[in-house]
Formats: C-alpha cells, sequence, structure tokens
C-alpha cells in the first residue's frame, strides 16, 4: 500500500510541475492544486500508513494496547488543505483578474515588469 | 504565563479584527492603525528587556508540557527581530496614513497590514515548525492581497509570479516539515534538534535540510531563487513596497538561522558551504542586477537581492563572530531598506514618477530630503559612521578570520558596486536638473498645500534617526547580536529551555 501511494505521490509532484511549465495561467493554477494536493498525500504516505487502528483508549488504560493509527498528521493535513483552499481561492480570483486587465492568459505575455 | 511573549501576536490580531469591524469608517480604522503599532513596538521592546534577563521566554499553548504542545519560543534572535517589526510597523502606519490612495484604505488597506504584522510576528516566535508553516502562510495570504490591492496591470503580473513562487515554496516547505516528521516523529523544533542528533542516517537529514534551504531561499530571495522580487516589490503602493521590503525577506533569512543552527547542524561542511556560495552569487547577482536598472524601485529590490547575500554569509560561515556579523546586518538592512524605499515614495509624490529619467532637481529644491536619502543611501553603501559600516565590518572580518578569501572579496566588491548604484540615484534624482519634459514642479516646489503632509517625513526621520544611532552608538546593539549569536551557536541552550522547562 505504501509504495502504491508512494507512485501516486511522485505522480502528482510530476503532473503538477508539468502543469506549473505550460504558458497558460489557468494551467498554472491547476499545477499549484496538485502541488498542494501532491504534499498533503505525501505527509499522510511518510509518518505511516495504519490500517482500522483508530487512536482511542479503551476505558480504564491510560496507554494503547498495540499499534495505533498517528492521529497528529491528519490534524496537520486537514490544516493544510484549509490553508491551500484559502489561498487557492485567492490564486483563482487572482488569474481572472489578471485575464481581465492584460486581456491574455499567455505568461509570455506577461513580462512587463520584468525588464 | 508570559504576557510579553503573546502580546506582539495578540495586539496586531485584535486591530486587524477591530478594523474590519469598523470597515466603513476609514478614520476609525487609521487611528487603530497607529495606536496599534506604537503598542506593538512598546509590547516588542518589553519582549526584548525580559528576554536579556531571562535569556529564553518560553509559553506552551494550552499548558500542555512542550513537546506535545505549540510553544510560542523567544530567543535574542526572535526578540531583536520583534522590535524591527514593531518599528517597522508604526513607520508604515504612519507613512500610511499621507501615502495611501483612498480607495486602498476603503478596501481593507489597513486589517491586512495588521493581519501581516501578525504573520511575521507570529513567524519570528513560534517553536513549532509546523506552526511556523502557518504562520507563513497568514503572512502569505495578506501579502498576496495588499500587493494586488489597486488591481492595476503590472500588479496582476507581479502578484502571478510572486503567488506561484511563494505557494511553490510551501509547497516544498510543507513536504519537508512531514518528510521531517516522518523521520523523528515530533514537530517542536526543539525536540527535533534533540533527535536529529541520535538518526543513524544523516543521508536523509541532509535530503530534508536542503529541501528546507531551498524552500526558504525562495522566501529571503537568495540566488538562485530570486527572480519572484525584483518583478514585483516595484508594483504596490510605496507603503506596501516598503512594508515588503523591510520585513518578508527577513522572515525567510530568520527561517534560515533558527534551521540552520538548531536543527541541521549534522553536516556543516555541506549544508553550509552551499550556503557560502549561493551567498556569494546573491550578492553579486543583486548588485549587477541594480546597476542595470533605471527606475527607483527596481534598483532598491534589487539590492534587497544583493544584501541577502551578506546576511546569508554571516550564516554560511558559521563562526561566533560572522553569526554576529549577519544578525547585526539583519537589524541595519531592515531599518535602511525600508527607509530608502519611503524615500522614494516622497520623491514619486513630488514628480510624479519612478523613473530616474523622469526625477532630478530635488536636491535645489528640497536639500533636506536629499541630506535624509544620504544618510541611508551612504549606510547602504557601508560609508562609516553609519550602522551599515559596522554591519558590513564585522561581517567581512569574520571572513578574513574564516580565511574565505574569494566569497570576501566578493562582498567587499559588492559594497562598492552598492555605492555606484546609490551614487547613481543621487546624481539622476537628486543632482541633475530637472529634466525639461516634467512641467509639473508645484509639488517639488512646495507650492501645493496638501493634508498630512508631515506624515511623509517623521518616518523617514525616525528610521534616519535610528541609522545614525546604531552608527554611533554600536557598542549595544553590537551586544544584542552577540548574546543572540551565542544563544544560535549553543542549541543545546535552546533544547534545555524549551524542553527542561517542565521537568
Amino acid at each position: 500500500m505504501e509504495s502504491l501511494m508512494a507512485y501516486v505521490v511522485g505522480i502528482l509532484f510530476a503532473a503538477a510541475i508539468y502543469m506549473m511549465l505550460r504558458r497558460s495561467i489557468v494551467k498554472l493554477v491547476i499545477g499549484l492544486i496538485l502541488l498542494s494536493n501532491a504534499a498533503n498525500l505525501l505527509i499522510f504516505v511518510v509518518s505511516g500508513m495504519t490500517r482500522g487502528a483508530p487512536p482511542l483508549l479503551p476505558e480504564g488504560t491510560n496507554a494503547p494496547l498495540g499499534a495505533i493509527a498517528d492521529p497528529l498528521p491528519q490534524a496537520l493535513i486537514l490544516t493544510a488543505i484549509v490553508i491551500a483552499f484559502g489561498v487557492l481561492a485567492f490564486a483563482v480570483v487572482l488569474i481572472r483578474r489578471a485575464y481581465e486587465v492584460v486581456g491574455t492568459d499567455d505568461l509570455d505575455q506577461m513580462k512587463d515588469t520584468d525588464t | 504565563m508570559n504576557l510579553e511573549l503573546a502580546l506582539p501576536i495578540l495586539i496586531p490580531l485584535t486591530a486587524g479584527a477591530v478594523s474590519i469591524a469598523l470597515w466603513r469608517s476609514v478614520r476609525y480604522q487609521r487611528i487603530i492603525a497607529v495606536l496599534a503599532t506604537a503598542l506593538l513596538l512598546a509590547a516588542s521592546v518589553w519582549l526584548l528587556r525580559s528576554t536579556i534577563d531571562q535569556g529564553f521566554l518560553v509559553m506552551e499553548m494550552g499548558s500542555w508540557p512542550a513537546p506535545f504542545s505549540i510553544v510560542f519560543v523567544s530567543d535574542m534572535l526572535s526578540a531583536i527581530m520583534i522590535v524591527l517589526t514593531g518599528i517597522i510597523g508604526l513607520a508604515i502606519a504612519i507613512y500610511s496614513l499621507a501615502s495611501t490612495p483612498k480607495g486602498h484604505e476603503k478596501f481593507g488597506y489597513y486589517p491586512l497590514m495588521h493581519l501581516l504584522l501578525a504573520g511575521v510576528a507570529g513567524s519570528f516566535l513560534t517553536g513549532d515548525i509546523f506552526n511556523l508553516f502557518v504562520w507563513f502562510e497568514v503572512m502569505l495570504l495578506a501579502s498576496f492581497a495588499l500587493l494586488t490591492l489597486g488591481g492595476e496591470r503590472a500588479q496582476m503580473e507581479g502578484a502571478i509570479k510572486y503567488v506561484t513562487l511563494n505557494l511553490f515554496s510551501s509547497a516544498i516547505f510543507l513536504s519537508a516539515v512531514g518528510l521531517l516528521y516522518g523521520t523523528v516523529g515530533t514537530l517542536n523544533m526543539a525536540d527535533i534538534a534533540q533527535k536529529v542528533a541520535t538518526i543513524e542516517d544523516p543521508g536523509m537529514i541532509t535530503v530534508i535540510s536542503m529541501m528546507f534551504m531551498v524552500s526558504f531561499g525562495i522566501k529571503a530571495a537568495a540566488f538562485p531563487l530570486f527572480f519572484w522580487l525584483p518583478a514585483s516589490y516595484h508594483t504596490p503602493q510605496v507603503a506596501v513596497s516598503a512594508l515588503f521590503a523591510g520585513l518578508l525577506t527577513k522572515v525567510g533569512v530568520y527561517a534560515l538561522y533558527r534551521v540552520f543552527t538548531l536543527i541541521f547542524t549534522q553536516d556543516v561542511d555541506y549544508t553550509h558551504t552551499i550556503l557560502l556560495w549561493a551567498a556569494a552569487l546573491t550578492m553579486l547577482t543583486g548588485v549587477l542586477g541594480a546597476a542595470a536598472q533605471f527606475e527607483f524601485r527596481r534598483i532598491l529590490s534589487f539590492h534587497i537581492v544583493s544584501q541577502i547575500g551578506y546576511m546569508l554569509l554571516g550564516l554560511a560561515l558559521f563562526t561566533p563572530l560572522a553569526i554576529i556579523g549577519g544578525v547585526f546586518y539583519i537589524m541595519h538592512h531592515i531599518l535602511v531598506k525600508t527607509n530608502l524605499f519611503l524615500i522614494s515614495g516622497i520623491t514619486y509624490r513630488l514628480l510624479g514618477s519612478y523613473d530616474l529619467k523622469d526625477l532630478g532637481g530635488v536636491y535645489k529644491e528640497r536639500p533636506l530630503l536629499a541630506l535624509l536619502f544620504l544618510i541611508p543611501a551612504l549606510s547602504l553603501a557601508g560609508i562609516p559612521p553609519l550602522s551599515g559600516f559596522f554591519a558590513k565590518f564585522v561581517v567581512i572580518r569574520a571572513g578574513l578570520e574564516a580565511e574565505a578569501y574569494v566569497v570576501t572579496g566578493i562582498a567587499l566588491l559588492v559594497g562598492l558596486l552598492t555605492l555606484y548604484s546609490m551614487i547613481k540615484i543621487w546624481a539622476e534624482v537628486f543632482w541633475k536638473k530637472t529634466p525639461e519634459h516634467v512641467t509639473d514642479l508645484r509639488r517639488l516646489r512646495g507650492e501645493v498645500k496638501e493634508k498630512h503632509n508631515w506624515a511623509y517625513f517623521v518616518p523617514v526621520i525616525g528610521l534616519a534617526a535610528c541609522t545614525v544611532f546604531i552608527g554611533l552608538n554600536g557598542q549595544p546593539i553590537y551586544e544584542l547580536a552577540e548574546m543572540a549569536a551565542h544563544q544560535l551557536l549553543n542549541p543545546q541552550l535552546y533544547i534545555e529551555a524549551v524542553l527542561g522547562a517542565q521537568q
């Protein structure tokens, strides 16, 4: 399972970077979305995947009986998803405004501020 | 419970929330902006004093004991950075009273400014690596909105590069945090530092450290990752430029200082050699880029890049003197660079342009302003007795002592080229005659009476006074930097302060 997920993460990263290297700003944002998902999935995989062992203690004990799932990565991912959601919402509005103001979605046409 | 540790974050957050509640009343927002940043400055000085007295201040969220809770930690480096945040925040708030266009004020300029300051302060104070990511994002989101406020074409083009590269950097940061958590199983920086030292496979840690270096390198605008900075920093209105120039890249530098002194010291030969050459190339490309520019703020933007090189040089040499020099340099740079941007805003208002070709004759009409420009400009170039001289002197002396002659030579050359750029601005903006195609000289001659004119000059004079003060009074500032460097080079102190508090 973990090696399969590792491939998925790798493919997501590759696809994200491929999309970001395209000239269209829409594809750029799609690349950013994939990138944040890839990072989230990476956290999930590297911190170990445990099946069917919720991190709950039986009543009357104060230590887990066997191996349990680590609850922290899920909290991290949840936080990261919320942040990425906000940031990407901004990015989508930004490309819309940029398209309106500049009149093109081609990144190669948007280099007035580079020189 | 250390109240002073929470205040630098709570004050701007509260001020931001109250400003949003008073959305329709720009007047109250302006009053709150100045009051809250003044309070922030007062609280930051309190924090610095407590930190000097106690060495480390630690606060555990929800009173959970340290590696399990999120901790806020203030050591000397954090406290110094917080004080600088307070100074810059106050200067920008006052300057904004005069410079911010009405439309920007109506669309949430002040709440965003507070949010940005909260994000910056949070990044400096947190002792938890994931929490650092969260504060980075708070800061970034506020900066995105500030950068695009106004919605002009150049801003959109600049913002696309800024947003993309910063989000890319965040994704690398997040992946690196994930990998680090997978390796050591903790997020508390002190705890990570302790566990990293016991890892059997240092190769993996070096890989992770490189990911952190790339991520923070993008935020700090180090070579070869700086391209977003000169493409975007000159596009928003000038108070925003000045705020970004003073604080944002320095958060990246701070993060590099933090992780590469505390956590990733297992393979100094390898990691810090990369940092060393990155620092040298950052200095060189930044200053050469500036030499080719003829737009006031773009020249200054490229100089941010080259100055970042000096700070990284201090970290990369990794000797006590070099770290002192680096910290000193950060203090000097934040004050000076913000001030130069603020002055570029004043000449813009007088003559209506940032292009050196359309500026001129300011010295003849406004000699005092010319003098106010000379102080930070010469300080940036490192002319004694201003703050930049001592900052450069310590870094270069450390370079010579560490026998890194090539890099030190580059640092000296870059100092010379910085002087060239500053003289170029001086000659074009202040010294030469006003170009003939510029016809509207009423503002330059002071024939237009305007409200809030004082608000342009108070922060500029204040920051220039800080520069002169550091220059004439280097010893106490050097001692602060020395304390910071001592703590940074003995990570054991930090670890004991955070984890030992409960035992």
